[in-house]
Parts: structure tokens; C-alpha cells; sequence
């Protein structure tokens, strides 16, 4: 039984030459990102800006409209009302109440008593404002420190040239990502900083991967022009490069099509990663290392090894 | 790279055996595998709140309020002795007022110049774990030491933790797990329980109770416009109103008559003439006796049950109560009187608690999620064993055992080490099994090269492991500290997430570079092909 070859040998696509027209796109990327944080601002959730999040279902289809107007009277401020999965399903989040933790308490016991126990409460969080504060920066932690214990990892296997040109390109991933939960509107929650943080691993990984092999390269072929030399190990490895998105896609647009409303954002986070992360690692980190003065003699130490 | 010792093909193969054995009891239902024989492995992935359906509580104790009473009772012992001594004193009081920030301190000022020294030396010792200055002017200060601020906050969550504990066992709660977080902090996880109300408001009560005296000789009415006599205080009922709808107000003794840390059993039950519920204590031969003491010096004069701060009964004291059990009749419901006599068996908490977070998931949302979870698993596993099959052929093949060996790893470890499974986590097990093929698929990439540059079958697939081993463990490396960072500073479900990534990084490359390697060896040495099926 004989495999079928994705991606010819042969293939060799121009990635160093058109290095302008990526670094132009990615660019307005992470301009267009900055603007969407800016002026759209990013939804927060619960986990991050405190409040109450239900998730109802209902005997019969809900209408919102109705319901908007029942829990509006409260006075507890901003409610949003959504479908979530079907018509008898909605999700309510109700703002953070003025005062105190037992102000927030005070309003999931008015919407219970609102909506009556003919509705089965399928979820009530509910975060108070102490607790908001410190899983953000919890998270932007988790994310500095990742990123930096890569960073340090990188450059310790290979060189600092190495190190940036990863760093950079991951950066432009998380960024991008984050840009497209503000554009979609998408709430961004405690599971997005972990989609975050993987789309960082995955981003990262394949970038290492791609450079492993320019550093193989740099080793064996010491007169070739950097440029085509970059060129060459991106093609010698875009068969690996577009085999693993396309297994790591596929499992993921089946948690996201399959796997329930709860984690769909955090799918479609992961997707878009991957996708940004595959692009990044080709297109973006190999061709910075032409910009960062890669040292070519440093790299004789390491002999290749004999291959029994 | 292709030659296996002996040794190392049995750990292989008794490494996959021992997997298969410990992710096994997850396939029949729970009873079954709870009476599986001592010998085999019967644990099951024990499942997080999000996905079994239950409530997820953070509480804090307000531990500041131990400290005031601390204070508080400092000032009142201060009091008592400058009294005894005939020391004039004035601005007797916690520094910083009450509710002061953070305030550690009490602070009064002795007036006449020749009592600063007794002053000085009668309060010096008074209080353990205090120091005590005063200055020219004679204002004294008896300031808390760190320690001693510390050790009462310690000893205030160590004893909220017990009374949460005794107070969740005593609601039947199957299955609790309640835990420190922090310096002032409880979680407390109810797998099960889908509507929290009532074990929020069993937690949100301290249940101090204490008996008083109630004050006869002075106007209530004074009291409340203010003039509340030295040695009383003004209390409002829980339950009974005035005719304006104001709470009723009492004036009581501050002295405690008998406190309820000496009760030793509280029942709810019916009142033998009314039927209505009551509930019922008795107290240990301490309690007994005060109590017995104090209502025969007391007979036909009014006593206030008070808890809380707030009065709950206040009966006339008809004979003196000698046998330590007594009867408490409010404006009871059945299910307060069951609440009441709860609290009251369980004990009081040294502080209030407020709840920070709360997180409670109904049983058909955790089942939807599973059920989702469990058919996104097998559709995403079946999409990339089918996409493995067409692109590698039979090495594609060889990938498949081992990703399906590496869900039953995942599941064996996640049984094994008992790492609560979450939502997140399904997603994390999911995209492992994206990214697992990962490392066959550098391997095979590779291969494919070596044959084009005129290696054998045999060497090719040599060289393709070989070279490829060090990308795999740097590319999996970087995953992995990703991975702890989110164990570490991530909190509930993406923890869960963080566990399964991790986990199934490991398993991955175990099953890639060893499991692999053996089938794809064993193959090459018993057909010896001239050409590789990749």
C-alpha cells in the first residue's frame, strides 16, 4: 500500500523573493489588529471584566425579545441576551454590579426568581471583581512567561538570530489572533488565553522545525546564497509544514463543528492560529533571518552526525 | 537506530499492555468497574465539575474582622482594669476607628501625668503577643505583632476550612473536596449539585449565637434615639416587625450569659403544644451549668437568643433550665429550623465568608458535553487516520496504531494519576491528536527524502529517524513548556486543558519514536523490500 505525495518534491515555491509582499501583509495585519483593539476594544468575559454568565434552557423556544424586556427591568444594568446552540437556549451575562460580592449573589438570585423554575439552569458563573482582576493578569503572565521561557529555549539550542526571528513571528501570531477576536466580537475569556498559549506552542514548533533544517542546510552547503538557501529549506519541509496543519485542522474543525457552543470560540480561536502560525513560520520567520545577520562560521562547531 | 535490544522491545510492548490495562476500566460502566479484582487497575478519569454537573464555590474569609474582635476585646479589657484602678483615661479605642484600613492597634490616652508609669505596667502584660508603648503626653498604644496578626488569620481559615466541612458533610453533599487557596481563601467543589442557594446561604451565615440577658431597667426607646446605657446594647429582631415595619428593637446585656460554643447538639423538632418547629440544643456540663445558674438568679425576667447580631428569640424565663437542654421557638419553618439546628451543631465560623466566584454547571449541560466531546474525538480521530492511511500507505498505517495507542495512553494516565478530565481537556486531547501524527510525519517526510537521494529502504528509514529525532524532541520541547505554564498559572478548566496537552505530548512521542519505530523495523527485517510503500 503506497502513499499518495501532498506536496511534489520538486515543489519549489518563491517565499525569499516575495519576503516584501509578506512583510507588507503582515504588517497591515498587526496594524489592523492594534486598531481593532483601540477602537473596537476586545470582548471581555466574565473571567476577565466580572460579572454573571447563565446559560438557560427553555421548555419552548425563547423569545428574546421578551425576556430582554423582563430581566432589563431589573436595574442590573447592561444584560445581553443570545442564543446559544438552539432557540430554547440562551445565554444571559448581566454586568458587574455595583458594591460588593454579595451585590453579585443579590442578582442571580433576582434573574432566578424572574425567570422562574420552569427553566433549567444549565450554567451560572459568576465572577466577582477581585477575582476578574487577578485571572487577567494571571493570564498576561502565563503568556509573558511563555513566551520568554521559548524565547530562552530557542536561543539556547540555536542562535540568537534563531531565537528573534521565532519570537518575532510568534508575536505576530498572538497579536493577529487577539486582532481577530476584536474584529469578530468574539468573547475572550479564560480558554482563549489557553488557545492563545497553544497557537503560540504550535506556532513556535513549526518554526523550529523549518529552522532545524536551515541550520542543516547552513551546515552542509556552506557557499550557497543565504537567500536561496532559506528558499530551500522552506520547500524541503513544506510537505511536513502543510501534512501536520491539515491533521491538526481536521481534529480541530470537528471539535469546532461537533464539540458543543461552549468551547466553538475557543476552537475557532485554535483554527485561525493555526493557520496564522503556519503562514508565520514559512513566510515570516525564515525570511527575518536574511534581516538579522545570521553568522555563518559560528555554525561549524556542531559536525554533522555520521548516519550508520 | 533500527536495531532494538531485547530489553527495550519489551518495555515497549509491556509499556502499551500496562496502558491498554489502565485505560480499560473506563469502558465498562462505574460499578462494574469499581468490583474489577484488587489486582487490575479499576480507576476511572475522574471527571471535572464542567463535565459531571456541579458547583464550584471560592470563598474568602474575612479574616480582618477576627482581627477587630481581637481588638475590640482588648478594648474592653483595658477598659475594666483602668476602671479597677481608678486611672482616668480618655479616647479609649481601636486607632484608626472601626473598619479602619488594616488597623492593628488600640490606643488611649491617660490623663493625669502619675498614672502613666502604673498605666504603663498594668497594661504592659495584659495581652500576649502585643507591644505596648506610650509617649510623653501619655498616649499609650498596645499595637498587635505581626506574628501574632498572622497567627490569628492562620488559625481563623484553619478553623473556617473545619466549620465549611462540617456544615457541607451535614447537607449530604456526596463527595466534597474543600481545600486552602491562598492565605485567606476556601474552594470548595460539590460534584453533583446543580443549585447551590441553599449551601450559599448555610455558608454565608457565621452562626455566633449567644444568650442575653435582656435589660429591663432602661428604656428600649431611649436607646434607639441613642442614650444606650453603658453595659447594653441595642439589637434588632430577625423576624418581628413594628407596626412602622422597622425591625423590633431589643436593648440587651453585653455580658454574655452563656455563649454557643458550649452546645453540643441541636435538633430540629416540633413544639409539643403548638406543633410548631422549633429547635432544640442541649449544652456540654459546662454550658448546663451557667445556663442553669443564670436562668434560676433570673426567673420570670426576659432572656434574647441572639445570632448573628440579630435577635431570634426572647422568651421570659419561666424555671430554671437545670438539665442543659433547651427549646428555641421563633417564626421557624420547617426547613430554617432544619438550617438553624444545623449551623448550630456544626459550629460558628471565626469570620464571614464571601463568596469571590462561583461556577455551577446543571448535569445535562455536563452530559451534552461529553456526549460533544466524545463524537468530536472520534470524528477528529477518524478524519486524520483516514488522511494518514492515503498520504503514507502502510507507514500511514503503522501511524494509526499508534495514535489510537496513544488515546488509550492519554486516557491510562488521566486514570492513573487521577487528573480531573474538564472541557478544555477534551479540546486538548482533540488537537493532540492532531498535532500527535506530527512527529510520524516529520519521520516519514524525511524518509521520503533519503530515498530520493538514493538511500536504501533500510537505510533511508534509518536516517529518517535519526535526523528527525532532534527536531521532534526541539518542536515538542516548546509545546510542552507552553503546556506547564498554563498547569502552573492557569486556573479550573484550563488547567484541565494544560494536564491533557502535556500528557498527550509525552504519550506522542513515546508512541512515535518507539512504537513506531518497532512495528516500522519488524516489517522492514521480516519482508527485507527493495523499495519503501511511503
Amino acid at each position: 500500500m503506497r502513499g499518495i505525495q501532498l506536496i511534489p518534491a520538486s515543489i519549489a515555491l518563491q517565499f525569499i523573493p516575495k519576503k516584501t509582499l509578506f512583510f507588507g501583509f503582515s504588517i497591515l495585519l498587526l496594524l489592523s489588529s492594534i486598531g481593532l483593539y483601540v477602537g473596537k476594544g476586545l470582548n471581555l468575559g466574565i473571567d476577565f471584566k466580572g460579572g454573571i454568565l447563565m446559560e438557560i434552557r427553555a421548555e419552548s423556544a425563547v423569545d428574546i425579545a421578551e425576556m430582554r424586556r423582563d430581566l432589563g427591568s431589573l436595574g442590573l444594568g447592561e444584560v445581553a441576551l443570545q442564543t446559544f446552540g438552539g432557540p430554547t437556549d440562551v445565554l444571559i451575562r448581566i454586568q458587574k454590579q455595583d458594591g460588593d460580592e454579595t451585590a453579585q449573589q443579590a442578582a442571580v438570585e433576582l434573574v432566578k426568581e424572574t425567570l422562574g423554575s420552569s427553566v433549567d439552569y444549565r450554567r451560572t458563573e459568576f465572577v466577582g471583581p477581585k477575582i476578574s482582576e487577578e485571572l487577567f493578569w494571571d493570564g498576561v503572565l502565563a503568556v509573558g512567561l511563555a513566551l520568554t521561557a521559548m524565547l530562552v529555549y530557542i536561543w539556547f539550542r540555536f542562535e540568537w538570530q534563531f531565537g528573534l526571528g521565532a519570537i518575532i513571528a510568534l508575536g505576530h501570531d498572538v497579536f493577529a489572533t487577539i486582532g481577530v477576536f476584536a474584529l469578530m466580537g468574539l468573547e475572550f475569556n479564560l480558554s482563549t488565553v489557553a488557545a492563545v498559549l497553544t497557537i503560540a506552542g504550535y506556532s513556535i514548533n513549526d518554526t523550529v522545525v523549518i529552522y532545524d533544517r536551515v541550520r542543516e542546510n547552513l551546515r552542509k552547503y556552506k557557499t550557497k546564497p543565504l537567500p536561496e538557501l532559506l528558499n530551500d529549506s522552506i520547500n524541503q519541509t513544506l510537505s511536513r509544514t502543510v501534512m501536520t496543519s491539515v491533521t491538526t485542522l481536521l481534529a480541530l474543525l470537528s471539535l469546532f463543528v461537533l464539540g458543543g457552543p461552549v468551547i466553538a470560540d475557543f476552537s475557532f480561536a485554535m483554527i485561525f492560529g493555526v493557520i496564522i502560525g503556519t503562514y508565520s513560520s514559512a513566510c515570516l520567520a525564515v525570511p527575518l533571518l536574511l534581516h538579522l545577520k545570521l553568522d555563518r562560521a559560528g555554525l561549524d562547531e556542531e559536525p554533522v552526525e555520521k548516519i550508520a | 537506530m533500527i536495531y532494538f535490544a531485547r530489553w527495550k522491545i519489551l518495555t515497549i510492548i509491556s509499556l502499551c499492555l500496562l496502558g491498554l490495562a489502565f485505560a480499560a476500566p473506563n469502558f465498562v460502566d462505574r460499578h462494574t468497574a469499581e468490583n474489577l479484582p484488587d489486582w487490575l487497575p479499576h480507576k476511572q478519569v475522574s471527571l471535572g465539575l464542567d463535565l459531571q454537573g456541579g458547583s464550584h464555590l471560592l470563598l474568602e474569609v474575612q479574616s480582618d474582622a477576627v482581627i477587630q474582635e481581637h481588638l475590640e476585646a482588648i478594648v474592653d479589657t483595658v477598659r475594666s482594669e483602668l476602671r479597677k484602678q481608678r486611672i482616668r483615661y480618655r479616647a479609649l479605642g481601636i486607632n484608626g476607628g472601626l473598619n479602619g484600613d488594616g488597623s492593628v492597634s488600640v490606643g488611649v490616652a491617660i490623663t493625669n501625668l502619675e498614672d502613666h508609669e502604673t498605666a504603663y505596667e498594668l497594661l504592659r502584660n495584659l495581652e500576649p503577643g502585643t507591644d505596648t508603648e506610650i509617649d510623653e503626653s501619655g498616649q499609650l498604644t498596645i499595637e498587635l505583632l505581626d506574628q501574632t496578626v498572622q497567627d490569628r488569620r492562620i488559625s481563623a481559615i484553619q478553623q473556617s476550612i473545619e466549620i465549611v466541612r462540617r456544615r457541607i458533610d451535614e447537607t449530604g453533599v456526596r463527595e466534597p473536596t474543600i481545600q486552602r487557596q491562598g492565605d485567606d481563601r476556601i474552594l470548595v467543589q460539590l460534584p453533583g449539585v446543580d443549585d447551590p442557594e441553599r449551601i450559599k446561604d448555610l455558608l454565608g451565615q457565621t452562626a455566633k449565637m449567644s444568650f442575653h440577658l435582656v435589660d429591663t431597667e432602661n428604656s428600649v426607646d431611649d436607646a434607639v434615639a441613642g442614650r444606650v446605657p453603658p453595659g447594653s446594647k441595642l439589637m434588632y429582631s430577625a423576624d418581628e416587625v413594628l407596626p412602622s415595619g422597622e425591625p423590633f428593637p431589643y436593648l440587651i446585656k453585653k455580658r454574655v450569659m452563656v455563649s454557643g460554643e458550649t452546645l453540643v447538639d441541636a435538633q430540629p423538632s416540633q413544639d409539643g403544644r403548638t406543633g410548631e418547629p422549633v429547635v432544640t440544643f442541649r449544652f456540654d456540663t459546662r454550658g448546663a451549668k451557667k445556663f442553669g445558674d443564670a436562668t434560676s438568679k433570673n426567673i420570670g425576667r426576659p432572656f434574647a437568643i441572639v445570632l448573628d447580631g440579630r435577635v431570634i428569640s426572647a422568651p421570659v424565663i419561666r424555671d430554671a433550665i437545670l438539665g442543659g437542654f433547651g427549646q428555641i421557638s421563633g417564626t421557624f419553618s420547617f426547613q430554617s429550623a432544619q438550617d438553624l439546628a444545623l449551623l448550630l451543631r456544626a459550629g460558628a465560623l471565626p469570620a464571614p465568608l464571601v463568596i469571590l466566584e462561583e461556577r455551577t454547571v446543571g448535569p445535562g449541560l455536563g452530559a451534552d458535553s461529553v456526549a460533544a466531546g466524545k463524537i468530536a474525538s472520534i470524528v477528529g480521530l477518524l478524519a486524520v487516520i483516514i488522511f494518514m492511511a492515503a498520504t503514507y500507505g502502510l507507514f500511514g498505517l503503522m501511524a494509526n496504531v499508534a495514535l489510537i495507542m496513544n488515546m488509550f495512553l492519554i486516557l491510562a494516565a488521566l486514570s492513573a494519576l487521577q487528573a480531573t478530565l474538564t472541557l478544555p481537556g477534551i479540546a486538548g486531547i482533540v488537537l493532540t491528536i492532531g498535532m500527535a501524527v506530527d512527529a510520524n510525519v516529520l519521520v516519514f517526510e524525511r524518509i521520503r527524502e533519503e530515498v530520493r537521494v538514493g538511500r536504501t529502504a533500510m537505510s533511508a528509514v534509518d536516517a529518517g529517524y535519526s535526523r528527525a529525532l532532534k527536531t521532534i524532541i526541539d518542536a515538542n520541547v516548546t509545546t510542552l513548556i507552553a503546556a506547564i505554564l498554563l498547569y502552573t498559572f492557569g486556573s479550573g478548566p484550563v488547567r484541565g486543558f494544560a494536564v491533557t496537552l502535556a500528557i498527550g505530548i509525552v504519550t506522542s512521542m513515546f508512541t512515535a519514536i518507539m512504537l513506531v519505530r518497532l512495528l516500522a523495523v519488524s516489517w522492514l527485517r521480516s519482508r527485507k523490500p527493495d523499495q519503501l510503500p511511503l
